[in-house]
């Protein structure tokens, strides 16, 4: 059976998934109800200063949004960093890790960007035995209006300050959590990596106004009558939080930075997905508020599941498999054609390909062959565009067909070249370099 | 009390009055809000959708069903009622297993269509109960235009033709209004008084008179219809019954079913219905089913329905033949009446002779059996009262016992007079069936009176 152990910047736990900071991790009852149910391990829900705690909002600070059957897939808050005493939780923290010495237990921390802030409670933290830190650079909301969070994580040179007093002054690791709310991941990251960052973490969550009470006229979650934005995380966001992570692993200045990969990590499949990309493990919260604790129990038997399926033995056999597959759009290959082809098998007629295609695409299926209901792709019209498929309702019923080379393409009535030919040497581009044919990077 | 359930004979009460009330109860109770959102949901909004092509009304079923997953439940009505104003009732009591259900591309999926009858009556019931009143009046034509019969066909006719400016007398021959909603339809597909309620909600567009008592062929004549208005329209159903062709015709505890089911739509109390212990009901159509499912609900302790074909003959759905056979009714194809045994009068029995597929027709195999029964129903199906139409001045053409029309509008040979629904030939004998033909008639005869 595949070994599912993680080693992330030398913590080990049993597996690769990680509770994020976030409420499921914010006391040692939750975490000790995640340990129970296998989670693999924790960061502890963000500690501030010591002094008053901060104080949360006293009505609604979640807002959702939904996919079919109302299955969550988004959801927004308004939290901000824990409410709980620091003394309380460095308590806490170092009782759980102490009766789960095999679990990963990282403490997320957010203190003022000041030095004497972050040398003052480094040491309570490294007191507890605690396994890391993450840096919490990335909470969008309430903090960042505080010079804290999302507020340093939008400048490099602060990201770079703090994690170098960190770094000077704890034995812990330190990993750098990251806010999307930027617009070019790569500098926050870099930045980290030049404050001797061990890791970086991403993403937390997203600028937001997930929905708008039309009684009101107010934002949701609303507070007599007002909203604030929040932060939005979820299955909603996992293709965003794919890329910023694609995106530093394939960055030379970053390469070979370990990644904590997070955003709208749900099941297996979601986690296989980041590690292929470059994360050496994932944290989960969304998933976690959804469902409970319990799915990790499908989580891990589906990635160990997959592995041994596919022959691959332990955790560094599937990460960042599918980093160097990630390329710039100059450079994919123009001579790989593809036709859409449906199963009239499988297919349930709804006609759905048929609208997408035929109102907004390139008029390529049939709704009526021989005057029967019949949906089939128009081989002289299809450019292979894969709408159809994604609009389809059964899986599996429309399929992308490469055309073999040699055969003629029907659209283009041209045959199909087996050389590989991007746009950097196509005659329409204006810039073309004759001669680059390998990606730059 | 005395327990009435194993008496002999045709007798009332069998079972106690709160059983009587939950057996004819609404059976398929409405959906809420939440099962409503889950039913929605699973619409996938299908291009020229299947379901609208199977629906004799051509209801947007998408677009309505988006509404309700939307929140827009009066919106979501409004879209019914353009195409349907019967939308309410159909909802209840349309055979959708057969109709846009079974067009359902999620029946093909997965076995399971999406529930377009339930959701339907979701979104209609809410504009009804709320009197959403979607349609005004033009300006009025001045146009009288006559139309007998306030079943769903009149009806449909009606408003359509209100709504178009034109002002309608329906001439009805029964003291209430709805047709075989009111009469016919079973108790627990239209339970409380929903067919009278949508009656109210379907005038209230105003321009329509509805005359009491005023039977076709006995108060007054087609020609004189013709005469008094500029357009006729002929929406009477079929009130005369078939004949079983034996013998015996007319012991005590012989009746027509549509009779029995009519009486037991009337009655407030259910108790007062008298029913054999013993029931046996001859015919293969939605009404022997209804008629032997509620005969079953009012006590009766054995009831066969005895069909002269096979099972893929019957002209009542799979659907229904197995509500049936859950409501403990026995369903005997390949059989015929041949004789029926009295005693005193009274019937005690029916003999029967199976059936077989000769080489043209039905015949008989010279095989007999008897089944013991106090009451037999027959439900052989309905027919045109050619006398109704008697006073013509010229005939008006009949095919295979139907006003024949010559278009998909209910254009008769007559000038001026439009059929449609069960009197008239072409498509299902189904409510949704008459709505739209009411409806399609009225377009037709709004053309001709504006030409
Ligand atoms: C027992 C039974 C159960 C049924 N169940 C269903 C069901 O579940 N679902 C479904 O879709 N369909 C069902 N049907 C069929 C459906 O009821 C009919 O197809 C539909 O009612 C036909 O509508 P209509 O307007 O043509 O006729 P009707 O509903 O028969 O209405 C005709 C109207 O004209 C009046 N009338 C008749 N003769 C004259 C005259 N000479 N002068 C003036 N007025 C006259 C009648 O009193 C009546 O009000 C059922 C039918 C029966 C008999
Ligand atoms: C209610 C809530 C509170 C959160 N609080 C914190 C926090 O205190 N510190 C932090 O680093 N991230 C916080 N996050 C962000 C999560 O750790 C995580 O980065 C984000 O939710 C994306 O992962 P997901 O899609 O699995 O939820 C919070 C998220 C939620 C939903
Ligand atoms: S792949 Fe695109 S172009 Fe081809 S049939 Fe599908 S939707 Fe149309």
């Amino acid at each position: 059976m595949a070994d599912i152990r993680n080693d992330f910047v030398g913590i080990k736990s049993p597996n690769p998934f990680w509770l994020a900071s976030a409420p499921p991790t914010d006391k040692a009852y939750n975490v000790e109800r995640a340990f129970k149910a296998g989670w693999g391990g924790v960061v502890w829900k963000t500690l501030g200063e010591a002094g008053p705690p901060v104080v949360n909002v006293n009505g609604p600070r979640y807002g959702a949004i939904y996919g079919g059957d109302r299955r969550l897939i988004g959801l927004n808050n308004i939290e901000l960093i824990t409410d709980r005493d620091l003394q309380t939780n460095l308590r806490e923290i170092k009782e759980v890790k102490a009766k789960w010495p095999d679990r990963a237990m990282i403490v997320s921390i957010m203190v003022p960007c000041e030095e004497q802030a972050w040398k003052s409670i480094l040491p309570l933290v490294e007191e507890t035995g605690a396994d890391g830190i993450e840096l919490n650079f990335g909470c969008p909301h309430g903090m960042s209006e505080r010079g804290m969070g999302a507020a340093v994580g939008q400048v490099p040179e602060y990201i770079e300050m703090v994690t170098r007093w960190c770094k000077q002054t704890t034995r812990m690791p330190v990993i750098v959590k990251l806010t999307p709310n930027i617009t070019d991941v790569r500098y926050p990251a870099r930045a980290a990596k030049s404050g001797g960052a061990d890791a970086v973490s991403l993403i937390n969550t997203i600028n937001s106004i997930v929905s708008v009470d039309l009684n009101d006229f107010a934002p949701e979650p609303t507070i007599d009558g007002k909203g604030s934005h929040g932060g939005f995380c979820g299955p909603a966001v996992k293709p965003i939080a794919l890329h910023m992570v694609a995106e530093i692993a394939r960055d030379p200045e970053t390469a070979g930075l370990p990644i904590s990969g997070i955003g709208g990590v749900t099941t297996w499949r979601d986690a296989a997905e980041f590690m292929s990309l470059g994360a050496g493990n994932v944290q989960v919260c969304t998933a976690a508020m959804t469902y409970g604790f319990k799915i990790i129990e499908e989580m891990t038997a589906g990635l160990s599941n997959w592995m041994d399926e596919q022959g691959h033995t332990t955790l560094d056999d599937v990460v960042g498999r599918a980093t160097p597959n990630v390329t710039a759009w100059q450079y994919l290959n123009l001579n790989y054609v593809t036709k859409a082809r449906i199963d009239q098998d499988k297919c349930i007629s709804c006609g759905r390909c048929h609208i997408a295609c035929e109102d907004t695409s390139h008029q390529a299926i049939t709704n009526m062959v021989d005057g029967e209901r019949r949906f089939e792709v128009i081989e002289e019209e299809c450019v292979g565009c894969n709408l159809c498929v994604n609009v389809c309702p059964v899986e599996d019923c429309i399929d992308m067909v490469q055309l073999p080379a040699g055969a003629t393409d029907e659209r283009t009535k041209e045959k199909v070249s087996e050389t590989y030919f991007n746009w950097t040497e196509h005659p329409n581009n204006p810039t073309a370099a004759k001669g680059t044919l390998e990606p730059a990077e | 009390m005395a327990d009435k359930r194993m008496e002999d004979g045709v007798v009332a009460g069998r079972l106690p009055a709160k059983e009587l009330v939950a057996n004819f109860a609404d059976i398929h109770p409405p959906l809420d809000h939440h099962e409503a959102s889950v039913a929605a949901d699973r619409c996938y909004f299908c291009y020229d959708a299947p379901c609208v092509t199977a629906c004799p009304t051509e209801i947007d079923i998408p677009l309505f069903i988006r509404q309700i997953a939307a929140d827009n439940r009066i919106g979501a009505a409004k879209t019914i009622f353009d195409q349907n104003i019967l939308g309410g009732m159909c909802a209840r009591v349309c055979p959708t297993e057969t109709l846009c259900e079974q067009a359902c591309v999620r029946e093909a999926a997965e076995g399971k269509p999406v529930r377009i009858g339930l959701l339907q009556r979701f979104a209609t019931d809410a504009a009804m109960e709320q009197d959403a009143q979607f349609y005004e009046r033009v300006a009025s034509t001045g146009k009288r235009v006559a139309v007998v019969g306030a079943g769903p066909a009149g009806l449909a006719c009606a408003h359509r033709l209100a709504m178009h400016g034109h002002d309608v007398v329906i001439l009805e021959a029964r003291e209430r209004p709805g047709g075989l909603n009111e009469y016919g339809i079973a108790t627990y597909k239209t339970v409380g008084d929903f067919a009278q309620d949508e009656v109210d909600y379907i005038t209230d567009i105003g321009g329509i008179d509805i005359r009491y008592s005023q039977k076709l062929g006995r108060d007054f004549t087609l020609g004189e219809l013709r005469g008094d208005y500029e357009a006729v329209f002929l929406g009477m159903g079929l009130g005369g019954v078939n004949d079983l062709r034996i013998e015996n015709e007319a012991p005590e505890g012989l009746e027509d079913a549509v009779d029995f089911i009519s009486r037991l739509r009337q009655a407030d109390d259910k108790s007062k219905i008298a029913i054999g212990r013993r029931v046996v009901v001859i015919g293969g159509g939605m009404t022997a089913v209804d008629c032997a499912v509620q005969a079953k609900l009012l006590g009766a302790e054995d009831v066969t329905i005895a069909y002269r074909r096979g099972q893929e003959q019957m002209n009542a759905s799979r659907y229904e033949q197995d509500l049936a056979a859950s409501r403990g009714v026995t369903i005997k194809h390949w059989a015929m009446p041949v004789d029926l045994a009295t005693d005193g009068g009274k019937i005690t029995g029916i003999e029967m002779e199976y059936t077989k597929l000769g080489d043209t027709r039905l015949e008989g195999t010279g095989e007999r059996f008897s089944l013991d029964a106090d009451q037999v129903f027959r439900a052989i199906g309905q027919t045109l009262v050619p006398d109704d139409l008697s006073g013509a001045a010229d005939a008006l053409e009949i095919v295979a016992g139907r006003i024949a029309t010559i278009d998909a509008h209910g254009t008769t040979n007559m000038q001026g007079v439009w059929a449609g629904g069960d009197c008239a030939a072409g498509g299902e004998e189904l409510t949704v069936t008459a709505a739209a033909q009411g409806r399609d008639a009225a377009e037709a005869i709004n053309m001709s009176l504006r030409a």
